[in-house]
């Protein structure tokens, strides 16, 4: 019988497919789908602290706005004074996706102040989340704020995190850091017991014929596997917290292949949006089936496998494996 | 008796806490300034309050205060607890029921914020011509003069009522009272209950229709019987004065404030006496309270009960030692012996032998008027005089028939322990807001009393907003303005203000006076208007300066300053320990705003917590050396009605211009928004030629006729100014000639659709348009300079061009200017293109609504004309004729037009050729028009030198022979709602007039309530919930007619279709009906983006565009076109930037969805109908 089962941050997943942070939990029905097709573990949609201010600032603005102006119209809009605007909608949302699915729930978070990450994070630990990921989504855009800066904020957000909850945190990080290995020490010595390798920044786009910028939402192909498969393979081993792959992985060998390089789970979000849930269940038994005609016994004994510093040319996740790439490309134009 | 609590409320909200509690049922009509009632009705009921038996009052909205009557007069009738609430034209409506209710003895009571009526002119504000319209109908009448009064009497009425059998209507002042804010004490719901007795309460019920014991009312009587049948009531009338003065007795009982039918006060050998009812009673009581306490034998009687009139009681109430009575109605009937209070004193004192005393009757605080202790003691001394003065007026000055008494300003009666403080506030800054809080905060947690008033100017956008704030420890009886010269503390929250309204003139000698300004503690008192120095040096003044734009900054406040200068106010008051002022300042905020979301509540904390570092006291110099100065009031070319009439207005003082600078006849000038010159944006727009396509977009869409553009003679620019722009022509009708945009920069709103609208891009920096925004006040001066130019360049020739494109259509002067709508308004674009298009030959009947307001609210209206004196005539009839009122006009136009020709015909040997050819014009376009012009200008000329009857009567009517258009516009409220029977009606008239219905889908004038037009899923007033049927579709109902011309259009979608449908419906000749999406700030969107929101809105298939032209069909076509695409985008894409719908996802998400749902479904079945409407085949004859 081969073994599917993993560790991550202290759970025992009976398989290492875990459900990404995407859409596919906005509804409870979805999520009780995914636990029906076999996932081992699900991560909630992001809860953005910068949506709630700015829905809460919005909607101020607009019931505020002509008011006590105009004798006949001191208001415009009623002003209900009941509002779902804080975290509670996310909260009761995650304690109804708990109790309805079979596998641990991760509840995922970008905050944008010192507080509200603290803060929302002890919400989401007392609704029931069995895990935190730290979602780092973060674009730096001023010249003027130097990377270490940016990095040391955010470790010593993710060690706050850890010192206002007691469930476990992964954080979710960019592949745009300079030195990766560096940062990524520095998360776990933070406290941070997985790291999730990488965040999809949606990229937007250009309309050439209204020349406008478009936001773009492109679903995530196995090509997309080779960055985070080559960090988790240089992590592997060398920063001691759980590593977990996303972005890329839509087919029981992308699924292999982040084992191997080293990840304790492989997150997916784009294959089930595409080709539905069935699919989760696809990827297992072909990977049982796969694991069986190689004779691997379980998961966790090929994790790690393929890591740099496991097989025999470790270069070959390094610089010089650029020029190869390229020298092999004989379809020239 | 116990101690009772405490709260700070309004007159609205108390009266509507008592009426909501004892009734069952409530059927509304929203009119200012009652509304607030059936908001808070509405509101309680959604949230599930409870009333004294248990369960929530059913609230109903109805399409009209008419009809708000009829259902309550069904409700009654079947034996619920029914009430209503109403003003001015609203209790009009509701005359005809009330004679019924009255007649058949029904138990109900009517609560009205009393209001002015509509005669030369529409007032929103309080008088009792409105109630006094109604004292014929059989109903008793109950006055209340303050907050406490109104929730007190609110009571009394009801448990009057069902003891009596006859209805009550129980009114209070407009505004004054209703909009109070005051402290009170609240009736519990076991007050109550002790009060209502439930013994006549299920007799009320008995008395209901019920198939189980049916019984028949309302028959039809004959002379035999109907006099008799009408004096069956009289033992009834002559009993209730006697029940509601057991009934005050009783509410003494338990709550300790005695109330009686008359009141009095004042010395107890007093001789002069004052007859009063309302508010104005409070002021006559204090000033009588302070003339007696110096020996002066005043009195005054306050009646309570005006109807059934009690004379005994009313004789009783005055003392013994009375020789002389002064009268006080806040009323006027032209053309009568006396006012009606006035006339049933009389009656009073001659049915009850008092033939002794002197009696002399006068009028005051008609629409609000101020009505002070100085006009109470100058009604005293007046009647101190031999002859005193009958049938005066007191608050005003009438330099024409001479009734208006002298009165004495410096003379008051304020408590010197009463703090009184002055704000004037912007109206987007949230100051009225914060001094509610304030009031609140005084009110309930210090001992001291408080009233809060507001005062609000008349225009939509970047308005002046006052706040008169009293505190103290002594009970406050002052229902009238602080007065100049008396305000402890006078703060100004917008700098700008300054140079156009006198403002430190209400602070007293040695008061404060708070200023925000941009300017640091240094600059800020040499940026002062010299003016201002000078007042401040001379009053001696404590000067305050806090910049509180950059406080606001900071802390992410935007625009709004209101909690900075809340916390300024207590901090430089000391009314309460800085430390607790702020904490309650926090607790007030965190109440207001707590359930919008924390990060709303932090904001408002950080601002507070930053406020003090920036406020500093500013040394005052000795001399006022200031280089600036506060500006005219209008422009020194202003014609003199402007600077005699208007000018005053225009700068606060409005209260200055007496009766003979008034029009008799409500007749005013056109064309005078373009001497109110605001500067209310804070950026504007400016034209880049090197990237312009002169396409007209962005002149199209200006809702304000704020940036314009012409063609002309190169040989104009000599003497262009410097920064004058220009650049070639590119019409096709206009070559070799020079173009211009040009913007308004005193003018401009900054509302940004212009930019919005532009559709072209710099290629190298594709955020640069051909207009971008920039700073005003840089721009002013000179952009005023090149304005003034451009004004001056001779309009284009209208019959040089075809007016069928955009840009073409916009070369055509825009008659409707400046108005003072929101900024970004999404009707006004469509008003100032009819105004362009037609404006010289157009007759306008205007719906009361927005329209009316922005259309013609003093002191200035943009309705203009162009430089030959011609332009729309406009009129605002009432908010429920319109259509009708349009009609009246086209039938006028069709039958003078139809006696010109006859008498033409009778001349047209005299005439020759001339009569042929007027008779056989041909008008259909601007050339034909012109020509017409022409001749008629001949022909006057010709009669001119005639003296016969009929060339006479010719010449009197000529102008009648060029074409005319009638426009009849208004809102969906309006169109859809109360209007709507006289709108179908006129639909079916077959005659030729063009409506023009700008759809907001909900009433806009009135703040956001929801009318037939508001579509399932939005959340309005009394539609809290979302509402939950579908939008009504006003444009099915007339296509169905079959010979109406119908389009529905969005200008933000597509301005050509836009443009198109104006143009056939006034070309149609018969009746047209144009539905135009007029998007609005009670949508909750960032207005700037209102054109991307029309967009979206056809995308989504919820505002097809289309045209349904009758005269197809006579040519064998389908007279339905379809003007927009199959629906591309969901609806949520287009519905979900808005707050009015976004607000159901946040507050019931469930439900939200489920709306949502429907909505698209409702999209689908319209498309889908209109589609085989589209395809079916019209053959000509019998094909």
């Amino acid at each position: 019988m081969t073994d599917l089962t993993t560790r991550y941050l202290g759970l025992t997943l009976k398989n290492p497919l875990v459900a990404a942070a995407s859409p596919l939990t906005k509804k409870l029905e979805s999520a009780q789908k995914l636990d029906e097709a076999g996932v081992g573990a699900i991560v909630m949609y992001s809860l953005f602290e910068e949506q709630i201010i700015h829905e809460s600032l919005e909607l101020d603005h607009y019931l505020n706005r002509g008011s006590d102006s105009f004798a006949e119209a001191l208001t415009y809009l009623p002003d209900t004074g009941a509002y779902n605007m804080g975290p509670g909608k996310y909260l009761d949302h995650l304690s109804a996706i708990k109790k309805a699915v079979s596998v641990p729930v991760i509840a995922s978070l970008n905050g944008v102040s010192t507080g509200g990450w603290t803060r929302y994070a002890r919400y989401m630990q007392d609704a029931g989340a069995d895990a935190l990921e730290l979602n780092l989504y973060y674009l730096a855009t001023d010249p003027d704020l130097p990377g270490l800066e940016l990095e040391n904020a955010q470790v010593e957000l993710v060690a706050n995190v850890k010192s206002a909850v007691s469930i476990p945190v992964s954080v979710k990080i960019s592949p745009f850091v300079t030195s990766l290995p560096n940062f990524a020490r520095r998360l776990k010595e933070a406290g941070a017991d997985g790291l999730v390798l990488f965040n999809r920044f949606y990229q937007p786009d250009i309309d050439l014929e209204t020349l406008e910028i478009v936001p773009s939402l492109v679903l995530s192909t196995s090509d997309e596997l080779r960055l985070p498969l080559r960090w988790i393979s240089i992590l592997y081993g060398r920063v001691q917290t759980d590593l977990a792959l996303s972005t890329g992985i839509h087919t029981a060998t992308d699924t292999l292949k982040a084992m191997m390089a080293g990840a304790r789970v492989a997150m997916l979000a784009s294959e089930v949006l595409q080709n539905g849930y069935a699919r989760i269940g696809d990827m297992l038994n072909t990977m049982t089936a796969w694991m069986e005609a190689h004779e691997y016994e379980s998961i966790q004994q090929m994790q790690g496998s393929m890591s740099q510093q496991a097989v025999r040319e470790p270069a070959a996740f390094e610089r010089a494996n650029y020029i190869n790439v390229l020298s092999s490309y004989r379809n020239l134009p | 008796m116990s101690k009772r609590s405490i709260i700070t409320i309004d007159g609205n909200e108390a009266t509507a806490s008592v009426a909501y509690r004892v009734n069952e049922v409530i059927a509304i009509y929203p009119i200012t300034p009652s509304s607030g009632m059936g908001e808070f009705s509405d509101e309680w009921s959604a949230k599930g309050k409870l009333n004294i038996w248990g369960t929530s009052p059913h609230v109903i909205e109805m399409q009209s205060e008419g009809g708000a009557a009829g259902a309550v007069h069904g409700a009654l009738q079947t034996g619920a607890l029914t009430t209503t609430f109403t003003a001015s034209q609203g209790l009009l409506l509701m005359i005809p029921n009330m004679y019924k209710i009255a007649g058949e003895l029904t138990s109900t009571v009517f609560h009205i914020a009393a209001r002015a009526i509509a005669a030369q002119g529409l007032s929103i504000y309080g008088d009792h011509q409105d109630v006094m319209a109604t004292r014929q109908t059989g109903w008793a009448m109950l006055s209340s003069g303050s907050v406490q009064e109104a929730h007190d009497f609110a009571a009394i009425s009801s448990s009057a009522t069902l003891k009596s059998r006859v209805p009550f209507l129980h009114f209070f002042d407009g505004f004054r009272t209703s909009h109070e804010v005051t402290k009170i004490e609240p009736l519990t719901d076991d007050d109550l209950r002790a009060m209502i007795d439930m013994d006549t309460v299920q007799a009320h019920r008995a008395r209901g229709l019920s198939p189980d014991h049916p019984v028949l009312r309302g028959t039809a009587q004959n002379p035999d019987v109907y006099f008799q049948g009408r004096e069956t009531v009289n033992s009834y009338y002559a009993a209730t004065p006697g029940i509601v003065q057991a009934e005050m007795d009783k509410f003494a009982g338990l709550t300790g404030r005695q109330y009686h039918l008359f009141d009095y006060t004042g010395h107890p050998q007093a001789e002069r006496l004052m007859i009063i009812m309302g508010s104005g009673g409070e002021t006559a009581e204090t000033t009588v309270n302070y003339l007696a306490a110096r020996g002066e034998k005043v009195g005054v009687v306050r009646v309570r009960l005006y109807r059934p009139l009690d004379i005994h009681a009313f004789v009783k109430a005055l003392p013994q030692s009375v020789k002389s009575l002064a009268v006080l109605d806040r009323t006027k009937e032209p053309g009568s012996a006396g006012e009606p209070l006035y006339q049933d004193v009389l009656n009073a004192l001659f049915e009850t032998g008092r033939t002794d005393l002197k009696v002399i009757g006068g009028r005051y605080g008609l629409s609000s008027k101020e009505f002070t202790p100085a006009m109470a003691k100058a009604v005293f001394d007046e009647l101190g005089k031999p002859n005193p003065k009958n049938h005066f007026t007191v608050g005003i000055t009438d330099d024409v028939t001479h009734t208006s008494l002298i009165v004495d300003s410096a003379f008051s009666t304020e408590d010197p322990e009463t703090v009184r403080c002055v704000f004037i506030g912007l109206g987007a800054d949230g100051t009225v807001g914060a001094n509610k809080n304030s009031i609140k905060i005084i009110g309930e947690e210090t001992d001291n009393y408080a009233q809060g008033f507001f005062y609000y100017d008349s225009k939509k956008s970047g308005t002046l907003t006052q706040s008169h704030l009293r505190f103290g420890p002594q009970p406050i009886k002052a229902p009238y303005l602080i007065a100049n010269n008396t305000a402890n503390f006078v703060a100004c929250h917008q700098f700008s203000f300054l140079e156009r309204y006198d403002i430190v003139k209400f602070a007293q000698p040695g008061g404060v006076f708070l200023l925000n300004s941009i300017f640091s503690k240094e600059e800020v008192w040499d940026n002062l208007p010299v003016e201002v120095q000078q007042a401040i040096i001379d009053k001696k003044l404590k000067f305050y300066n806090i910049n509180a734009y950059e406080v606001a900054e900071m802390t992410g406040m935007g625009s709004r300053v209101n909690t900075i200068m809340q916390t300024c106010f207590f901090a430089i008051s000391g009314v309460l320990p800085r430390e607790q002022a702020i904490a309650e300042i926090k607790h007030s905020i965190e109440k207001t705003y707590g359930k919008r979301g924390e990060a709303v509540v932090r904001k408002n904390f950080e601002a507070v917590d930053q406020t003090l570092a920036h406020l500093y006291e500013i040394p005052v110099p000795a001399k006022a050396e200031s280089k600036l100065v506060m500006r005219a009031r209008v422009p020194a070319e202003a014609p003199d009605f402007v600077k005699k009439t208007l000018g005053p207005i225009i700068a606060l003082e409005g209260e200055e211009v007496p009766v003979s600078a008034m029009p008799v006849d409500g007749t005013f000038p056109t064309g005078t928004t373009q001497w109110e010159k605001r500067n209310i944006a804070l950026e504007i727009p400016v034209w880049e030629p090197d990237l312009c396509i002169q396409c007209g977009k962005c002149v199209f869409v200006c809702p304000h006729a704020v940036i314009r553009h012409k063609v002309y003679g190169k040989d104009q620019l000599a003497a262009a100014p410097a920064t004058f722009k220009h650049m070639d022509s590119k019409f096709k009708e206009f070559p070799g000639m020079a173009y211009s945009i040009q913007v308004a920069p005193e003018d401009c709103t900054g509302c940004t659709l212009c930019v919005e609208a532009c559709p072209v891009k710099d290629k190298t920096q594709v955020g640069r348009k051909a207009i971008n925004m920039a700073a005003q006040p840089a721009l002013r001066e000179s952009e005023a300079v090149n304005w003034d130019f451009f004004l001056n360049l001779p309009e284009v020739d209208r019959t040089a061009f075809n007016p069928n494109t955009i840009k073409n259509s916009q070369l055509l002067q825009p008659l409707f200017e400046f108005s003072g709508a929101c900024a970004g308004c999404g009707e006004t674009p469509y008003i100032k293109l009819v105004s362009q298009l037609f404006g010289d030959r157009t007759i306008v009947a205007n719906a009361t609504g927005c329209s009316s307001i922005y259309g013609g609210n003093l002191p200035t209206t943009p309705w203009a004309h162009n430089k030959q004196g011609r332009g729309p005539a406009w009129s605002n009839s009432l908010f429920e004729d319109n259509a009708e009122f349009g009609l009246g006009m086209r039938l006028t136009i069709d039958k003078q037009t139809e006696y010109a020709r006859f008498l033409l015909k009778q001349l047209s040997a005299e005439l020759g050729t001339l009569a042929d050819d007027l008779l056989s014009a041909n008008q259909a376009d601007e050339t034909g028009i012109q020509q017409q012009r022409e001749r008629v200008a001949l022909l006057k000329e010709k009669l001119a030198a005639r003296t016969d009857p009929k060339s006479r009567d010719l010449l009197s009517l000529a102008d009648i022979l060029v074409k005319k258009s009638v426009w009849i516009i208004g809102g969906d409220g309006w169109a859809y709602d109360i209007g709507y029977g006289g709108l179908d009606h006129v639909m079916a008239s077959g005659r030729n007039v063009n409506i023009l219905v700008l759809d907001t889908e909900v009433y806009s004038n009135t703040g956001g309530q929801a009318s037939k037009s508001t579509p399932r899923g939005a959340v309005a007033k009394f539609a809290m919930s979302g509402k939950g049927i579908s939008k009504k579709d006003l444009g099915l109902i007339a296509m169905s007619y079959g010979y109406v011309y119908v389009a529905r259009v969005a200008m933000g979608s597509s301005d050509q279709q836009t443009l198109r449908a104006f143009l056939e419906a006034e070309a149609f000749d018969g009746p047209s009906l144009i539905i135009a999406y007029s998007h609005c700030i009670a949508h909750g969107i960032d207005m700037a983006k209102g054109l991307d929101q029309q967009k979206l809105a056809v995308q989504s298939g919820h505002w097809p565009l289309y045209r349904y032209n009758p005269d197809l069909i006579a040519q064998g076509q389908n007279p339905l076109s379809i003007d927009s695409k199959e629906p591309s985008i969901p609806l949520e894409q287009y519905i979900y930037n808005e707050t009015r719908y976004r607000m159901l996802v946040q507050s019931d998400e469930a439900r939200a969805e489920s709306l949502l749902k429907e909505a698209q479904g409702d999209i689908k079945n319209r498309w889908e109908y209109y589609q085989q409407m589209a395809a079916m085949h019209y053959g000509k004859g019998n094909d």
